[in-house]
């Protein structure tokens, strides 16, 4: 235990302080995991004809920021635009003396000055230029955000080559009061520390206590003769333990099961506290009341874990699989065993002596440890047997027991295409049916890609972007292709028609404000891809400035 | 190109109706000229502060004005993007101020150091728009009340749309208080409940928590062993002195996880914060200042929350006017209590209830003064009332004015016995 009680004064560090509010949140792990990621913008991609720069770059920027200052390792900016006079009224990040010079240089000098702890690099050509010259060069970032509405053959090509080598991307679009993005995150993305609320993870095992759990439950049967001090002062979950003793004795040894037994074990418990003392109740009796309805139900695994312990991955190990996989695996085994997952072993707060406190903590972190040796002796079988030299390290295992019942995988998607998957069609197909959902705003960005797409390829002329007539043929194309087999109707058509309207107003234009938000949002998602912890984005979410709401979409 | 040439993306939304702007909006001109001529004051230039005042100058404003009362700690530098190591230690109104006037043309920017209470009704009445980026309830209360107080119904110009925006490590909310038509800070007071204080009884003879150890240095060692230096949370000498003292503690009863970190925390009361979650609602507050100002869009009716722990969740409602809002509603809140609690017990009661969260609170009824801070003579003479029971004060469903030194305005609370 010598650890548990340091005794030298250890004062934070100067980096410490300088990152402790966030520290708060994903801990040194998740610092660690963002010092060493390095991200990678690519901000534009070409003018869209001779009077407009093409895209601003505003949520890229702002995303950035949001990086910058919390600590990222390094990033770099691929931007071939030269800084306009209208650049200088949407982005913070540049300044009088920019105009003229490269986008990329110049944002990323004003990014860097935020922190000196990263490091920032530039290319001011297109993004194609820059793979072809350095084949290397998307591989050496752990992320890529791509500023749109981008030429659909230059997002398709990153997609793809991000995808091959299992690097996570975030596609932005913000024009007017309307943004929109989307994450592609490899095939397979556990997230081990997904940080649910602590109530939901409350595992107490009232019903099925193990022996010592129970053996302690035991040391209160003489609860009647404990002087009034001693009665107010006995733990709830020893006294739950001990009146579910008493209820199992006439009712044949079954714990109450459903809401009405449930509510009379409940009123049980209550009359069972000493009311004619000097507090006037007890606060222990209360918790254990309050408890009653949440903490004696039976164990279940949750539907996400049921599926992780499923999936292929999780069944048909082999000696290259990812060390989540064996853990998972092991942690399998022993819910196939025991019907319980490994136990988290913490406890929460509750009326008690310390020293009574204590040690019913103990008895929860001994029997916490115990399942984590449990695992870990499986996961070193399962390792011998698949010939894998080096073993998963003991601080995964102890992080997947005690997460385990919280743990995730997302399965990643493509960005979506409106030309997508048949899934993608479907959930469109689905959701514009329903009047209050943001899909018109989607779909409407999607046309603008197919208008810009247009203008650079020639195909449209330049001043497209306010073209009711070439919209209103695009969204129709768009339309007919969701929805082949049945007629859109007229009102679906009208929302449609109105977010490219609301899009139309800014031609393709940059709201600061609509930029910042959603650079935070974006940023968000990017920190918990980065850290891997939280739970991400899966897949895209829309949001809608006029009305300041937002709404996400598994496309 | 023109020099307007810098405001092209936001001249068109102001120039252009949209499908959801208002049918009797005129585009143009005169919107333009109304937001460029549109006074508006930022409260706090801290992590939403320093977005605040960015998005407002790169949304048209350009006459911003931000109190704060602060200085820069490198704790803030994570988040607080104006500022820098070399700032460390100047007043951060300041700095934010000169960092935005420097990089955006055009704008000025006027920063004053100091509180808000230092203000009175004649300052705030020249903004049209106050924007508000606080950490802390008690002065949200105080600007709310205020500008709840000035509204004149004969003159729609003394009505200051309030926007309020607040964060905690991933979530957040951004509000739009139009003060006395819709729902105000106090209305909706209960949704900020301060946590549950730990009893003093654990503190001092039960710990169990490491928190518990931490609070007892901080709240009892202390005014023990050095009751002559008065604490100061930033002092790091006098955090390192709780974090030992915590640490003996922890040691005497077998508790486990006392750090430093948690200590600056427990003592600080540290709330965990972002840059994104900043810039999320920071930004939420500014695009409604815009849609205020210029009509170019509807403005948000009147409440969003954010949550990003677990994909991006946002749920935007109307709150409602509550007709017993101590601040906007004309009638007395009602609250039960135990008649047999003693009048200081009750006191006590309003420290945490979240419906009323006054700290130093003095009572009167319509008869009577209950109990009375200041003057001191006045204190003596009712401070024997303290002891009494409430139903030897007063009787039940009578109504009491509470005032407290943080607020200008009264609170008036229906007991009803319990």
């Amino acid at each position: 235990m010598a650890s548990d009680f340091p005794h030298a004064l250890a004062g934070p560090s100067s980096k410490e302080r300088k990152y402790d509010r966030q520290l708060r949140l994903w801990a040194a792990s998740g610092q660690q995991a963002l010092e060493e990621s390095r991200v990678l913008l690519v901000n534009s991609d070409g003018p869209w004809g001779n009077k407009s720069t093409g895209v601003s770059g505003v949520v890229g920027v702002e995303t950035l920021k949001n990086l910058v200052l919390p600590g990222i390792g390094g990033f770099t900016i691929v931007d071939p635009a030269v800084v306009t006079e209208p650049d200088l009224g949407v982005n913070f990040f540049l300044e009088n003396e920019s105009l003229g010079k490269s986008r990329a240089e110049e944002t990323c000098r004003l990014l860097t000055e935020l922190n000196p702890d990263v490091e920032g690099n530039f290319q001011a050509k297109p993004i194609a230029e820059v793979i072809q010259e350095d084949p290397g060069f998307l591989a050496r970032h752990k992320l890529v955000l791509v500023s749109g509405p981008i030429k659909q053959s230059s997002l398709r090509t990153l997609c793809e080559g991000a995808k091959t080598l299992g690097i996570p991307v975030l596609y932005t679009r913000s024009v007017g009061f309307y943004s929109t993005f989307s994450l592609q995150l490899p095939a397979v993305f556990p997230i081990v520390e997904t940080h649910p609320d602590p109530e939901s993870t409350q595992d107490l095992r009232l019903l099925s206590p193990w022996p010592e759990l129970a053996a302690a439950a035991g040391g209160i049967s003489n609860l009647d003769s404990f002087d009034d001090h001693q009665h107010g002062h006995v733990p709830y979950v020893l006294l739950l333990l001990h009146y579910l003793e008493k209820w199992r004795e006439s009712h044949d040894g079954n714990a109450p099961s459903n809401y009405k037994e449930k509510t009379a074990f409940r009123d049980f418990v209550r009359s069972s506290a000493r009311a004619n003392i000097p507090q006037g109740g007890e606060e222990n009796y209360d918790e254990a009341v309050a408890a009653v309805l949440k903490a004696l139900n039976p164990f279940s695994l949750r539907s996400s874990t049921r599926e992780i312990f499923q999936m292929e991955e999780c069944k048909q190990l082999t000696a290259d699989s990812a060390d989540f996989w064996v853990i998972a695996s092991a942690v399998r085994e022993f819910y196939e065993t025991h019907q319980v997952l490994p136990l988290p072993g913490s406890l929460p707060d509750m009326k008690a002596q310390s020293a009574d406190y204590v040690s019913l903590q103990n008895i929860y972190k001994s029997k916490a440890r115990k399942d984590i040796a449990e695992v870990t002796e499986t996961i070193r079988r399962i390792e011998s047997q698949l010939g894998r030299t080096f073993g998963a390290p003991d601080k995964d295992i102890e992080l997947f027991c005690k997460n385990a019942s919280h743990i995730q995988v997302i399965r990643g998607r493509d960005i979506p295409q409106v030309d997508g998957d048949a899934h993608t069609k479907k959930r469109l197909r689905v959701e514009l049916d329903n009047d209050e959902s943001l899909i018109p705003v989607h779909l409407a960005f999607q046309v603008l890609d197919i208008v810009v797409t247009g203008i650079q390829e020639g195909k449209y002329p330049e001043d497209s972007l306010d073209d009711e007539a070439i919209w209103s043929v695009e969204i129709d194309r768009i339309l007919a292709g969701i929805a082949s087999d049945a007629p859109i109707d007229d009102e679906v058509r009208t929302r449609l028609l109105e977010a490219a309207q609301e899009l139309r107003r800014t031609e393709g234009g940059e709201l600061h404000n609509i930029s910042s938000l959603t650079g935070g949002l974006v940023a968000q998602e990017a920190l918990k891809v980065l850290t891997r912890q939280y739970v991400p984005l899966d897949n895209t979410c829309i949001f809608n400035g006029i009305r300041s709401s937002s709404a996400m979409y598994k496309l | 190109m023109g020099a307007g040439d810098q405001w092209k993306y936001l001249y068109r939304v102001l120039s252009k109706s949209g499908p959801y702007s208002d049918p009797d909006w005129v585009p143009g001109e005169e919107t333009i000229k109304s937001l460029e001529e549109s006074k508006i004051l930022v409260i706090g230039a801290g992590g939403l502060g320093c977005e605040i005042l960015k998005n407002l100058a790169l949304s048209g404003f350009k006459d911003i004005h931000v109190i704060d009362m602060d200085t820069i700690d490198i704790s803030n530098l994570n988040r607080q993007f104006l500022f820098r190591q070399s700032d460390i230690g100047k007043p951060k109104a300041e700095v934010a101020a000169a960092f935005v006037e420097r990089r955006v043309k055009g704008v000025k920017i006027t920063p004053f150091v100091g509180k808000i209470q230092d203000k009175d009704e004649d300052y705030y009445m020249q903004f049209k728009i106050v924007v508000c980026g606080l950490d802390s309830i008690e002065a949200r209360r105080w600007i709310n009340s205020t500008l709840v107080g000035m509204v004149d119904m004969e003159n729609p110009e003394s009505l200051k749309p309030l926007i309020d925006g607040g964060t905690e490590g991933f979530k957040g909310q951004a509000r739009v208080i139009l003060p006395s038509l819709t729902s105000c800070i106090e209305c909706q007071l209960d949704m900020h409940a301060p946590r549950p204080a730990v009893p003093l009884c654990t503190i001092a003879t039960i710990p169990r928590q490491p928190q518990h150890c931490i609070e007892w240095a901080h709240q009892i060692a202390w005014q023990d062993k050095r009751k002559d230096d008065s604490f100061d949370s930033d002092d790091i000498e006098h955090i390192g002195w709780i974090y030992n003292a915590a640490l003996e503690r922890a040691k005497d009863f077998n508790i486990p996880g006392v750090t430093f970190q948690m200590t600056q925390g427990v003592v600080k009361n540290i709330i965990p914060a972002i840059a994104s979650t900043n810039a999320v609602i920071a930004a939420a507050t500014t695009s409604e200042a815009l849609k205020i100002a210029t009509s170019c869009n509807p403005f948000l009716e009147n409440y969003m929350m954010y949550a990003g722990e677990e994909g991006v969740y946002t749920y935007t409602f109307e709150a409602e006017k509550k007709p017993d809002c101590p601040v906007c509603g004309n009638l007395a809140r009602k609250i039960t209590v135990n008649p047999d609690a003693t009048l200081e017990e009750f006191i006590e009661t309003l420290g945490e209830r979240p419906e009323a969260q006054l700290k130093k609170p003095s009572l009167r009824t319509e008869e009577k003064t209950l109990y009375q801070r200041f003057p001191p003579q006045l204190e003596e003479q009712t401070r024997p009332h303290l002891k009494l029971k409430l139903r030897d004060l007063v009787t039940s469903g009578q109504e009491v004015a509470v005032s407290d030194p943080a607020y200008t305005i009264d609170f008036r609370f229906q007991l009803i016995f319990g």
